[in-house]
Order: structure tokens, then C-alpha cells, then sequence
């Protein structure tokens, strides 16, 4: 057949699809070979050389991950030379790495730690180089901390900010044994264009990089009387965390996060689900009033396309590359901060609390969360609105220390009060979800009606293209919506800051007339966040998006302003969207910066 | 002894009869199967030090469909000891140029590069008047053909193929992987042919004096004569045109000063041989036939008795330790542990026996290394260990 390839593997004849490398054919024959600068999200570099393989006839070893394969091509896999030059490969990555693996934060889940340990290499051989160099840690970001001891010099973190997120904050710098990853001018993550979004994090097979983690803090405030601390969890939390705790990708898990977070001491336990809901109250509202400016009022100020605002990483990014579009984006905070600020206003007063007692802590999908919470912009509860941000598998880590049998707790619901959420809130997880979960308030406000489509499902914003468009005619609104009455409202969704860029750029060329656009900073939105489980790749983050929709899919409700605590929040305390205090404690402001 | 002759002098390639002209313009009358033939029937190899069959080459780049292929002279000349491109480029330019745009006749390229090494920046002037020479003939007799230069910025590693395209394309001197070669995806992604300065201009005497002329030169597998970068304990330095697969014997007798201890064949990257092995060893690339070969990019240094062979050593894998681009495990890592290594054994903190762990060590680096430079650190350090070994032990 024109589209095969016989070769063989380890002396096995095998047939292979055409175009395949060495080390997806060995794959699909059950052959692991081993990799570090091999990663399925990102472009192949061959440069770690940890996956060299023989081809019979070939005097030098081949990479498998860069390597097409051949016809009657003969391949070893496990031959004596590739063994012990693989081993030597590992070797020498140790003597550069400082392998203080037991004060390691990756300690245990280090693709590095795992082949020294399959290689059992007891015993070393060459010097030790680590002394020699002048690494450098830079703690400075409040998100991620990178340090150069642990460095590999794989590039996955290169090409991940490059390939996946189009930032180019980490590039390579210098050559030879002073070659290393690092940033423009060598500066601090925190003062370039680094937008925290830690997909570095995730695709960084050691651990040089890392997120900045707050569990002793977190531990501190829960031992103090005095404070009452809480906790909101991001939607895409509850899909991610089960990876973690030793279940498959895609297991949902709130109940039993639930009931985790009660046991770990948290006073209430409560959900950004419930922001996500609000956020969409006010982003649609603003939404229609951009609408309204630009159709019947004819202001030529107002800017359109709005875009979503609920990704910090996707905000930074747009903060130092489109600054001039600043305007364009929806001025509501991010659910997260919008719960932070509500924490210490309207929940103390409701639970008569005083505001600087409460501690407020979300967990998140995303590092740059991290960044978001410590915002000056993010104090308008009159202190921080946030405290301490964690990651998914921080929380895991939480989870460990206590000593829970996680799989063991039984299901319980959150505390009230900034608890109730719809299947809109839980959407926000995925990519489009957002663009959904206002379509679905937006269209009903405009014409009282349900959007128009099957269980409220909008399928063309939903999936993993990475830049999906959708159109919905609006007819026959209500009286007060007349002047929308058969306009087309035109939508866009991408995921991934490459992807971004794409459509910011043809916002920017005036070539794209969309009216909305959700854009968030992760390949597949929150669910593929920098703060989520690692591994990560497309197969996962499908997983881990079906689980979305599955949970959106058996919410009693499923539109965000049914939200009966959202409800009762305008009616006790907000009075309207957009309103006074909306404004004051649900909307912000953004900052230029400058690329370098 | 290897297959091998005497010692000739030739004089070929600085020979200037000013007639590249006549020659462009005859030759692009000729079909271009016709002049790969010839070329393929010369046997000429690659200059640059790999030895890749040159019309094989250009028919690979020949036979590859696309809308645009180029042609790439590399000029980045780095490997320490070898000096004579710059000669060529200065004395001859125009047999370069001829070249170039012959290969982009033949292969469908209409576009050529001289990738110039940073430190030849003197150059460009000359050269860049010698282009617009040249670029108005072109049009005269209606060949398209555009050259330019692109300066390079000071790395070794650029003088690697894919480096180099790497950094003209606006990017990181590192290799990339192959296949896929640049005869099929180079420059841009499109076929191109790369070939060293000395390269095209052994083609540009092919063209002249028919491959026959060129045929007859030298022995088998390694065919016509070869620039030599001379230098070291010689009081003849300098760059001479020999007839390749002389044995190092007739080399030494030539250039050496009477005391000639061991030679650097092919620079730092090459091989040392020491005097006993000087009869054993031809100067050329590897065929069948036993005895030593030594292929090499031209670089000759010769080492006399009051020079140590450590300090050599040490001298050039402080050279690959800076040089390696860095970005694979073997050469990035393997450089710095050879260099430690040696010192560590000079100073009794390792035992004798870890130089043989070093050596396992560059035979590693040889079998999975991703590009020239790492594999062919093998070739320094193993030469020189094995031969010299107590000079690195005491």
C-alpha cells in the first residue's frame, strides 16, 4: 500500500502509516522510549538526545522524536549502544541539574527523576558542574518562580511561549556551557512581557519552573481563630483536581472537593461559579449597552468588538501588546475578583462579619491568578480583595498533607451565600463557555426567548478549534430591544495567546467585525490553565472539557441569570447591573505596558 | 602504507586568467543534466571537511519541485587553523560568483548568499563591488541570478549547515534535525544547495578544464586537489594547493621543521596523528582501501617537540566547551565534562583510568550528538589521548 511503511522494531515486523517518526511508531507497539524535550503539544527540537535509538546500516544514533521513519527501516530500540549512550545522556543532564530532589517542589513528579530512576543511575561517574555555575533563582514574580539550577535546557518552555502563547517572554540566551533560558536582558520574569499564564510551568519537565506556592500561608490563616477564612473554587478546578489525586483525566470531582476543603478547615466554602454567573450578568449588560452606543445612539467612541476579560493572562498580554485596544475590553473584573471583592463587603456584612478578618482564598486553574489577586486594582473591598491565590495542584497538596483519603469522601454541596451557581458558571471552565453562558443570558434578555439551540447547547463555540466563530440572528426582541431586531451578532472565541493574537490582529487591521470575542489565555481555556495537573496535552484537555459540559449538561439551571443568589445579591445589595456599587466594586481599569 | 602519493604542488585555484566570463557564458549553454554528469564524473567532494559528493548535491537540489531554491555559499570559516577561503574570496571572488550562479542555472535557483564569517567584515566592500561586477554581466547575457552577502555574527556553530540557515533566517545559531536536508527544506524551507567557498570553486575548474583534468588528480575517493591551511611549528606557514592522498610522510618533509612531534589534521575538530603513524597516514577521504584516511576541511597544524599535547587539548575543548550552541545533551554537557575531566586527571584529583571513561564518553557524544560539532569532539580528544596519554597524566 502507497500509504504504508514496513519497517521493523527490535527485530518485529511492523507496518506503519507514512510520515510517522520512530518514536510514534514504537509507541503504537507498546515501546516506550523515553523523552524530556519531546512534548505532544509543541514542535519537535531533538535536542535532549535522551530518546536515541539504532537504525541498522546507520553508524550514528538516531533521534526517535525527530526521525521519520523509512521503509525497511530495521530499528532497535534497547540495543546495548543506545542503553549506555542513553545512559550517559541522563548522566550528564544530572551533573548540570541540581538534584536536591528531596527539596525539590517537583520532588516526585519530575520526568528527569523518573529516567534517572528507570536508569537506575546510582553512582556518579562524571563531576558534579552544579557548584561551578552561577545559577540564579528569580523569585520576584508573584506567580512563578524559575530556577535555573533545575534547568534542563530542554526548550519546552521556550516553544510553549513561543508556539502555544505567542508571548517569547523565555528565550534562549548564550551558547555552549553558558547557554541557558532566560529572558530579555536577563531581567525578571515580573519585568517583561511574561503575562503569568505558567503554561511554561506545565510543560516544563523538572522543576525550573514552578508556580510561587501559598500553602504555608493558606495553613497559617486556617489555624488562626481569629480570621475567618474562605475559599472559592475556579470551575475548572473541579475537572482538573482528580488527576492529581490519582483518577483519570476528566474525572468530576466537586462533591468530593467539597467536602475536602470543609475537612482541611476552610469556614466556608463557596464558588467562583457564582461570580462566573454575575460576571455574566454585568459583562452582557455592558455588552448591550456597547450595542445600544453603537446602533441607536451612533456613538462613534464606543468600542467594538467588546472582549471578555475574565483571563488575566489574556489581560496582561493584551496590556503589553495591544495597549492601544485597552479600551476594547470588558470592563469587568474576573469572577475571581469579583468574589474577592464581594468577600469582604457583601458577604461580611451579610454574615456580619469584619472584613479584615476574613481571609479570602480562591483556588484556580491558572497562575496568573496569582498576579491578578495582587493587583493594586484589586483592593476596592478597602483590602485585598484576594488573599492568597492556589493552583489546582496546590490544593492537591493540601489535600495530601491532611491526610484525606480523597476518594473516600462522600459528595457535599457549598456553604451558601456566593454558592449557588448555574451550568453557565461552570462552562467558564472551557473554552467558548463564556461566550456561551452570555449568549444564552444576552439573547433572553433581548427577546425573552431561549437562545435558539438544542438544550442551550451552542456547539460552534464549543471544541478545541482554536479560533471558532459564530453567528446569531436576533429577531423579534422585546419592545425595549427593538433596535437589535434582525442584527447579526457576530462572536469569536479563541484559546491560546498565539490564537489571540491571530484575531487581535485582524481586529487590529480592521478585517473582523465581530461584535463580542472571548478570548482566554490557555490552549483550551481554564481546563488547560498553568495551574492545572501536569501532565497536560490535547488528549487530556478534551477529557477534562467533556467533564465541563457534563457537568453544565445535569445543572438544574443553566442560565446565569437565574442565578437565585444572583438574584437576591442585585436585589439586597447591588440594585442593578452597571450600577453604583457594580461599578465601584465589579469593574476595573487596565495599565499600558510596554513589550521590553 | 594507505593509497597515496607523493607530495605535488598545483595551482588551480588562485591561477586568475580572468576569464570567468567566457566561462559563465559557455558553461549555462550546456544542459544541466550534462553538467551534473560532469560534475558526478569529477567525483569532487565537499571542501568544507564532510566530503559529501558535490553533483550528488546539486541533482538532489536539481530534481526537487518549488517556486524558489537557493544557493549558499558558506564563507563562515571558523574551524581554528584553517585560513583559505578568505584567500579565495580575496584573490578570486569572481570564480566563487561563477560558480554560485552556474549551481543556480543547473538547479533552478535564483537566488545565491555568501554567508561571510563576522570577523571577515574587510571583505564585503571588495566583495560587494565584485557582485555588482558581476550581477551586470548576468543581466547582460540574460541569466537571472542574484547574489548577496549575509554577515555573520561570530559563532562557530554557524559555519554548520543548518546553523547557519538557522541564523540567516533570523534566529538562533542551532542545528536542526535531518532529514529533512537542505537540498530538500534549507533556506526558508526551500531546496538550497550550500556549499564551502572552495567547493564552488573547484566546480568553477571543472566547468573549465572538464572533470577528466580534475578526475586525474589524486587518487581514489579522493579525487583533484585541496587547499591547506598550514600552520604551526612550520617555517613554510601559508596556504598551499596540493594534489590530495599524499601521505602525511611527504606533508611533514614539506612543512615540518625537523622536529615535528604530531599534526592537526582537519582542526580542532579533526584528528592528530603522531609521528609514528605519519607513513601509515593519507591526507583524503575515506575509501576501502586500508591505512589511515584523513578527510580534512584544510587545516594543518603541526606540532613540534616543545609543545604539550595537554595544552593543546585543553586548548581546544576550551574552544567546543564555549562553541557548542548548547542545545543538545552530549555536546552541551559532554564539552564542559572533557575539559573538567582533563584537568581533574592532570591534577590527581581522578585517576588515570577516567580518561578512559572520557573517551567512552566522546564515543557516546559521536553516536548521539546532533550535529558535526559534537560528534567530531571524538575525534581531537581520542587522537590525542590515546596517543600522548602520559602527557595528560603527568
Amino acid at each position: 500500500m502507497a500509504n504504508k511503511l514496513n519497517i521493523s522494531i527490535n527485530g518485529f515486523p511492523v507496518e506503519i502509516e507514512k510520515g510517522k517518526t520512530i518514536l510514534e511508531a514504537a509507541e503504537g507497539q507498546g515501546i516506550t522510549i523515553p523523552t524530556l524535550c519531546y512534548h505532544k503539544d509543541l514542535c519537535v527540537a531533538g535536542n535532549c538526545r535522551v530518546c536515541v535509538v539504532e537504525v541498522e546500516g546507520q553508524n550514528r544514533l538516531s533521534a526517535a522524536c525527530a526521525t521519520p521513519c523509512e521503509e525497511g527501516m530495521e530499528i532497535l530500540t534497547n540495543s546495548l549502544k543506545v542503553r549506555n549512550s542513553r545512559k550517559h545522556i541522563i548522566e550528564l543532564l544530572l551533573t548540570e541539574h541540581n538534584a536536591d530532589c528531596t527539596k525539590c517542589y517537583r520532588n516526585g513528579n519530575c520526568e528527569l527523576q523518573k529516567l534517572a530512576s528507570d536508569y537506575k543511575i546510582m553512582t556518579q561517574d562524571f563531576i558534579e558542574l552544579v557548584p561551578l555555575k552561577n545559577y540564579s533563582i528569580d523569585m520576584f514574580s508573584p506567580s512563578i518562580i524559575k530556577d535555573d539550577s533545575k534547568c534542563i535546557r530542554c526548550q519546552r518552555c521556550v516553544r510553549t511561549c513561543a508556539e502555544l502563547q505567542g508571548v517569547n517572554a523565555l528565550s534562549v540566551a548564550h551558547k555552549g556551557d553558558q547557554m541557558k533560558i532566560t529572558t530579555f536582558f536577563e531581567k525578571a520574569l515580573r519585568d517583561v512581557v511574561c503575562t503569568n499564564c505558567g503554561q511554561c510551568i506545565n510543560h516544563c519537565p523538572t522543576g525550573a519552573l514552578v508556580e510561587k506556592n501559598y500553602i504555608e500561608e493558606v495553613w497559617e490563616a486556617i489555624a488562626n481563630p481569629d480570621k475567618h477564612v474562605i475559599v472559592q473554587t475556579a470551575p475548572a478546578v473541579r475537572v482538573g483536581l482528580g488527576e492529581e489525586l490519582g483518577l483519570e483525566p476528566g474525572s468530576r470531582v466537586t462533591g468530593q472537593m467539597v467536602a475536602a476543603l470543609k475537612r482541611l478547615g476552610f469556614d466556608s466554602v463557596l464558588d467562583t461559579d457564582f461570580t462566573a454567573d454575575l460576571t455574566i450578568v454585568e459583562e452582557g449588560t455592558e455588552l448591550l449597552m456597547r450595542l445600544k452606543s453603537a446602533l441607536v445612539d451612533k456613538d462613534k467612541n464606543v468600542k467594538l468588538p467588546m472582549a471578555t476579560s475574565c483571563s488575566p493572562g489574556w489581560i496582561k498580554y493584551m496590556e503589553h501588546l495591544y495597549p492601544e485596544f485597552l479600551d476594547y475590553l470588558s470592563s469587568c473584573k474576573s469572577p475571581q475578583q469579583m468574589f474577592g471583592a464581594l468577600a469582604k463587603t457583601y458577604y461580611a456584612k451579610a454574615r456580619n462579619l469584619e472584613p479584615e478578618k476574613i481571609v479570602s482564598v480562591s483556588i484556580m486553574p491558572c497562575t496568573a491568578k496569582k498576579f491578578e489577586a495582587y493587583r493594586p486594582e484589586m483592593h476596592d473591598s478597602g483590602y485585598r480583595d484576594v488573599d492568597y491565590v492556589l493552583t489546582t495542584r496546590e490544593l492537591a497538596i493540601l489535600i495530601k498533607q491532611a491526610g484525606l483519603d480523597f476518594n473516600k469522601l462522600e459528595p457535599v454541596k457549598y456553604d451558601r451565600l456566593m454558592g449557588e451557581s448555574t451550568g453557565a458558571g461552570v462552562i467558564f471552565g472551557a473554552s467558548g463557555g463564556v461566550m456561551e453562558a452570555a449568549l444564552r443570558t444576552a439573547y433572553e434578555i433581548v427577546t425573552g426567548r431561549d437562545v435558539p439551540f438544542e438544550n442551550l447547547n451552542i456547539e460552534p463555540v464549543r471544541g478545541m478549534e482554536v479560533i471558532k466563530e459564530a453567528t446569531i440572528k436576533i429577531e423579534k426582541p422585546l419592545k425595549e430591544w427593538a433596535f437589535l431586531d434582525g442584527v447579526e451578532l457576530k462572536c469569536a472565541v479563541a484559546h491560546g495567546l498565539v490564537n489571540a493574537k491571530k484575531v487581535m490582529d485582524a481586529v487590529k487591521a480592521g478585517k473582523a467585525d465581530y461584535h463580542f470575542i472571548e478570548f482566554m489565555g490557555c490552549p483550551g481555556g481554564c481546563l488547560g490553565g498553568g495551574g492545572q495537573p501536569i501532565p497536560t496535552n490535547a488528549e487530556i484537555r478534551q477529557k477534562r472539557a467533556e467533564a465541563i459540559y457534563a457537568e453544565d449538561g445535569e445543572m438544574p439551571m443553566r442560565k446565569s441569570h437565574q442565578n437565585p443568589e444572583v438574584i437576591k445579591l442585585y436585589k439586597d445589595f447591588l440594585k442593578e447591573p452597571l450600577g453604583e456599587v457594580s461599578h465601584h466594586l465589579l469593574h476595573t481599569k487596565y495599565t499600558k505596558r510596554k513589550r521590553y | 602504507m594507505a593509497n597515496s602519493h607523493q607530495l605535488k604542488r598545483v595551482d588551480f585555484i588562485f591561477r586568475n586568467d580572468n576569464d570567468w566570463e567566457k566561462i559563465l557564458s559557455n558553461t549555462i549553454k550546456k544542459k544541466p543534466q550534462e553538467l551534473i554528469n560532469e560534475l558526478m564524473s569529477s567525483e569532487l567532494k565537499g571542501r568544507g571537511g564532510a566530503g559529501f559528493p558535490t553533483g550528488l548535491k546539486w541533482k538532489y537540489t536539481a530534481e526537487e519541485k518549488s517556486d524558489q531554491k537557493y544557493v549558499i555559499c558558506n564563507a563562515d570559516e571558523g574551524e581554528p587553523g584553517t585560513f583559505k577561503d578568505r584567500e579565495i574570496l580575496s584573490k578570486v571572488p569572481y570564480k566563487v560568483l561563477t560558480a554560485m550562479a552556474v549551481c543556480g542555472y543547473i538547479t533552478g535557483a535564483t537566488e545565491g548568499f555568501i554567508y561571510l564569517r563576522g570577523e571577515y567584515k574587510f571583505l564585503e566592500p571588495e566583495l560587494n563591488k565584485a557582485i555588482n561586477e558581476f550581477e551586470y554581466y548576468c543581466k547582460d547575457i540574460k541569466l537571472d541570478f542574484k547574489i548577496n552577502i549575509f554577515m555573520g555574527s561570530g559563532a562557530y556553530i554557524c559555519g554548520e549547515e543548518t546553523a547557519l540557515m538557522e541564523s540567516m533566517e533570523g534566529r538562533r545559531g542551532e542545528p536542526r534535525n535531518k532529514p529533512p536536508f537542505p537540498t530538500q527544506k534549507g533556506y526558508l524551507g526551500k531546496p538550497t544547495v550550500i556549499n564551502n567557498v572552495e567547493t564552488l570553486v573547484h566546480t568553477f575548474t571543472i566547468f573549465k578544464f572538464g572533470a577528466k583534468k580534475f578526475y586525474d588528480l589524486g587518487v581514489q575517493y579522493s579525487r583533484g586537489t585541496k587547499l591547506f591551511s598550514v600552520s604551526g611549528d612550520t617555517p613554510k606557514p601559508g596556504i598551499f594547493e596540493l594534489e590530495l592522498g599524499m601521505s602525511l610522510q611527504d606533508f611533514v618533509y614539506e612543512f615540518g621543521d625537523g622536529d615535528t612531534k604530531s599534526v592537526q589534521v582537519g582542526g580542532a575538530s579533526g584528528f592528530l596523528v603522531p609521528r609514528k603513524s605519519f607513513k601509515d597516514a593519507a591526507i583524503g577521504f575515506k575509501g576501502k582501501l586500508s591505512g589511515i584516511s584523513l578527510p580534512t576541511g584544510g587545516s594543518m597544524m603541526l606540532f613540534n617537540s616543545s609543545r604539550s599535547m595537554y595544552n593543546v587539548l585543553d586548548n581546544y575543548l576550551e574552544f567546543f566547551r564555549e562553541e557548542s550552541c548548547g542545545q543538545c545533551t552530549p555536546c552541551r554537557v559532554g564539552c564542559q565534562q572533557l575539559l573538567l575531566g582533563i584537568k581533574a586527571v592532570k591534577r590527581g584529583e581522578k585517576p588515570a583510568s577516567y580518561l578512559d571513561k572520557l573517551i567512552r564518553l566522546t564515543e557516546t557524544m559521536q553516536l548521539t550528538a546532533k550535529c558535526g560539532l559534537g560528534q567530531s569532539v571524538a575525534n581531537s580528544f581520542s587522537s590525542i589521548v590515546e596517543n600522548f596519554r602520559e602527557e595528560m597524566i603527568y
